[in-house]
């Protein structure tokens, strides 16, 4: 294969993960909405945890985008 | 392809004012528009603070919104370290409000004026890292400081059977030192996402003006209007990447300072 056009497709598959950190980061809030709607005292306690979990979901995504950015710029 | 638009130009650093000839012992020290920002944002931040630091008994609006921004640190800094994390309160909120303003003013759509740019500073690794390396520094000086060797007993978590506590050791050795780098990055890659995607949006709304009436209305209209949902999407990602520097670095400290 080319190595210009197998570059942009390992970019193209990187965005995969992206799509997947989606999911998780959909997960961190749904799970967390669910917990706060059945005990909404708690709710506010809890925030920092929530961005805790979003910030490591998000990371992994984020990563992802790091691999499409270095094949398509650097590598 | 009539003037090709490039999402990548916009994180361009480049001398300015004439100084890209300035050096001190062979390193070139130009005055470049990431500085300018970060100038920019200094001066913000510190009209800010100065408008705010009346200490008057009611506060006027401009001081509850500085005593909002405050308050919120110093609680945030109570709740996940204790009375202890007082000392590091203006550490964190320093960090807080210039990556939370340096994002804000690389949102600040300078482009409508000629000539201008806006630059958001935080969209380059070198400044989140060093951003990074200056929190990840204080966690290890407070440890060793505080707790001597014994800071190493962070690596080994209570109750660990003892033949795992060489892969405990190693493994929580490595979360440990891949910190400073997950922090930088994650800031660095949340904004330069952020600007690509709205560059390349403003490409096809431009573009597609270009191309002819037709191709406006499908193409541009609808870029367009996606653009200024990601904007304000992406005000909101401005204010959670500062809060999870913030956060995060109140958590490392935090395991510096109690040692679990």
């Amino acid at each position: 294969m080319d190595p210009a056009a197998a570059k942009l497709l390992g970019a193209g598959l990187a965005a995969i993960g992206v799509g997947l950190a989606a999911l998780g980061v959909g997960n961190v809030f749904g799970s967390f909405l669910q917990g706060a709607l059945r005990n909404p005292g708690a709710a506010d306690g809890q925030q920092g945890r929530l961005f805790i979990g979003f910030a490591a979901a998000e990371l992994l995504g984020l990563l992802a985008f790091v691999v499409a950015m270095i094949l398509l710029f650097v590598a | 392809m009539a003037g090709k638009i490039d999402p990548m130009h916009q994180f361009l650093v480049e001398p300015m004012f004439g100084t890209e000839n300035w050096s001190i012992a062979g390193y070139n020290i130009a005055f470049t528009n990431s500085a300018l920002f970060m100038v920019v944002t200094l001066l913000l931040m510190w009209i800010f603070m100065l408008g705010g630091m009346k200490g008057q008994l009611v506060p006027g609006r401009w001081q509850a919104a500085v005593e909002g921004f405050t308050g919120f640190i110093s609680d945030m800094m109570d709740t996940n370290i204790g009375p202890k994390g007082k000392a590091f309160t203006p550490y964190v909120f320093s960090l807080f409000m210039f990556i939370l303003i340096a994002n804000m003013v690389g949102m600040f759509p300078l482009g409508i004026v000629p000539g201008l740019h806006a630059f958001t500073v935080t969209s380059h690794l070198t400044v989140t890292g060093v951003l990074a390396i200056v929190s990840f520094s204080i966690v290890l000086i407070v440890g060793f400081l505080k707790h001597g060797l014994h800071f190493f007993s962070l690596f080994v978590p209570h109750g660990t059977p003892l033949p795992m506590i060489p892969l405990i050791f190693l493994i929580e050795l490595f979360s440990f030192l891949i910190r400073p780098f997950s922090l930088g990055l994650r800031l660095f890659v949340a904004m330069t996402a952020g600007h690509i995607l709205m560059k390349v949006l403003a490409g096809f709304v431009v573009n597609g003006f270009n191309a002819g009436p037709g191709i406006a209305l499908i193409v541009s209209v609808p870029s367009f209007i996606l653009m200024i949902g990601i904007s304000a999407l992406e005000l909101l990602v401005c204010a959670i990447q500062a809060y999870v520097f913030a956060l995060l670095t109140s958590l490392y400290l935090n395991d510096a300072i109690n040692l679990h």
